[in-house]
């Protein structure tokens, strides 16, 4: 029990609940959808990005609680954030999830390092994250976790 | 019914996913082995005895099979891969001369990923169409629809006899006669029926009838074709190569008879073995046998499941076998999924491989239970339990 407990935190189950930045941004540069056609999680990104840095990101999709929460808190920590800082976040949030190790306070993110006990959920957990990367790179191809 | 002992793996897990794959009995899983130390050899081949011993007992499964689901002639069975791969050989080769341009195929809202896409790519290829049977709210077929979409240019039905999520048995005795009346042959796909039911394929008088292996205790890497000996005939052959030929030159070649035409290469013959052991074990036990615990179990767990408040089960025809696919409340079918993993009980979560009929009911997945002979009154209590977590875990209560 205590191993879900970590995995499920109250924060996790809100946002997957209620997730931020939850809306289409009608003026955004770019557009990137993320699918993991054998799980059905599913987001559309919306980013405003100027002079390398997000001035503005949101999302819309479905999917279950770690994916979405996982898509809203990244939402909020990537906000005002010049790309090469998102894709350092990037990097220490993949470790984290995946050897729930951290060199960095990661803030809210750190709620996620219950992942890390559940292999099969990585990939949900780093669908919106792959999905902001491929965004920055100019990339057109739905991305997928799977 | 006292199998589990024959399961080793069930002491382990509660497995309520038989739908993906069944347990395989420790039967099943020695004759594989005994094969390998003492039988193995290619089939059709070897003038030694050896050789001849392995094809014996490879062509005393296609015997078996032909028994289980009562065709007239060995010679309708032919072996495959897979349910994917029987249907699959039945839409490319009926795509050469049957199936033509502008005609129209139809498959039902119900169906499987394997029974709509083989028949997608040759519609794509040649340029027919698919037209799809719609279904009622409780997951029936609507046969009125059914009778209405024949035109002239409908040249297949291919339709499931068990839903894989719903559960729903359907009427494919009529479906067939209503079909032949319009001239119109049937495949049924088998895969979820073969394990639980009886099946009479001479009965049914299908044309065609697909099943696989893994899903009836057998192992995996094997499936059945039936087809009526008609339509094999009128069939090309689907790949080419050893076995399925009977004299080659680089001019002509000239195709070995029934079965063998279908059967190119070398089959997965242990596996073969292992299945017609699966097909013994199963007649021991008696499919009547097998019908009853699996409705008993059904009935009990549909009834536990409904006590729970926000649980809404999909497919809830009276002609239905033990699978139950639900979602509860807005909790993603993979949180539930994990959580039940948590305390050892597997299940199935996602889109069961039917993504149009998860868009039919409007819900991106569902969670999934399915019996098999080995599930006990226990599991369902686990189960129970389980979901109590994944309520606490969200924070609800269930009364």
């Amino acid at each position: 029990m205590n191993e879900l407990r970590e995995l499920y935190q109250e924060m996790i189950i809100e946002h997957g609940r209620h997730p931020r930045n939850f809306c289409v941004l009608e003026n955004a540069s770019c557009k990137q959808e993320g699918f993991n056609p054998l799980c059905g999680d599913h987001l559309i990104l919306f980013l405003i990005e100027k002079n390398g840095v997000i001035e503005n990101i949101s999302f819309q999709g479905s999917g279950c609680a770690i994916s979405m929460a996982s898509a809203s808190l990244m939402t909020d920590a990537v906000k005002n954030k010049s790309i090469k800082e998102a894709e350092k976040l990037f990097q220490q949030f993949h470790l984290l999830i995946t050897e729930n190790k951290s060199e960095e306070n990661l803030g809210k993110l750190a709620v996620l390092a219950g992942v890390s006990e559940f292999p099969a959920r990585v990939k949900c957990a780093t669908l919106a994250w792959h999905t902001l990367k491929a965004a920055l790179q100019n990339e057109t191809q739905t991305v997928s976790t799977e | 019914m006292n199998v589990r002992k024959d399961f080793p793996i069930l002491e382990k897990i509660i497995y309520l996913d038989s739908g993906a794959t069944t347990q395989k009995p420790r039967c099943v899983i020695d004759a594989i082995q005994k094969f390998y130390l003492e039988d193995n050899a290619n089939i059709h081949r070897g003038v030694y005895e050896l050789s001849q011993r392995a094809t014996k007992k490879f062509e005393h499964v296609r015997e078996q099979v032909k028994n289980f689901i009562h065709a007239e002639h060995s010679h309708e069975i032919i072996f495959t891969r897979g349910t994917t791969e029987s249907i699959n050989l039945v839409a490319q080769c009926l795509s050469h001369n049957h199936i033509q341009k502008d005609d129209e195929i139809l498959i039902s809202a119900m169906e499987h990923h394997s029974n709509i896409v083989p028949w997608q790519l040759i519609a794509e290829k040649i340029g027919a169409k698919i037209k799809v049977i719609p279904i009622t709210d409780l997951g029936e077929i609507e046969l009125e629809s059914f009778r209405k979409l024949f035109t002239a240019k409908t040249k297949m039905v291919a339709v499931t006899h068990v839903s894989n999520v719903l559960g729903t048995v359907n009427p494919i005795k009529e479906m067939i006669r209503i079909a032949h009346e319009n001239n119109v042959p049937v495949l049924v796909d088998g895969a979820q029926a073969v394990p639980h039911l009886s099946v009479n394929v001479t009965e049914l008088d299908c044309d065609f009838y697909a099943f696989s292996s893994h899903k009836m205790y057998g192992p995996t890497g094997v499936g059945v074709l039936y087809g009526k000996t008609e339509w094999l005939k009128k069939m090309p052959p689907y790949q080419g190569g050893g076995d399925m030929i009977e004299r080659v030159s680089f001019e002509k070649t000239t195709y070995n008879k029934l079965p063998y035409k279908f059967e190119a290469g070398t089959p997965d013959i242990s596996n073969v073995i292992g299945l017609g052991v699966a097909i013994d074990y199963l007649n021991q036990i008696g499919m009547h046998a097998i019908t009853e615990h699996e409705k008993k179990l059904l009935a009990i767990a549909t009834e536990e499941l409904k006590k729970i408040p926000e649980l809404k089960i999909f497919g809830e025809s009276e002609n239905k076998i033990g699978v139950i696919s639900f979602t509860l409340n807005d909790i993603h079918p993979h949180d539930i999924g994990t959580i039940l993993d948590h305390e050892n009980i597997a299940v199935r979560a996602g889109h069961h491989c039917a993504m149009p009929l998860m868009q039919r009911f409007n819900v991106p997945a569902m969670t999934r239970i399915s019996f098999g002979i080995y599930n006990t009154e226990k599991d369902i209590e686990n189960l129970i339990k389980g979901l109590k977590i994944v309520h606490e875990v969200f924070h609800e209560r269930i009364t």
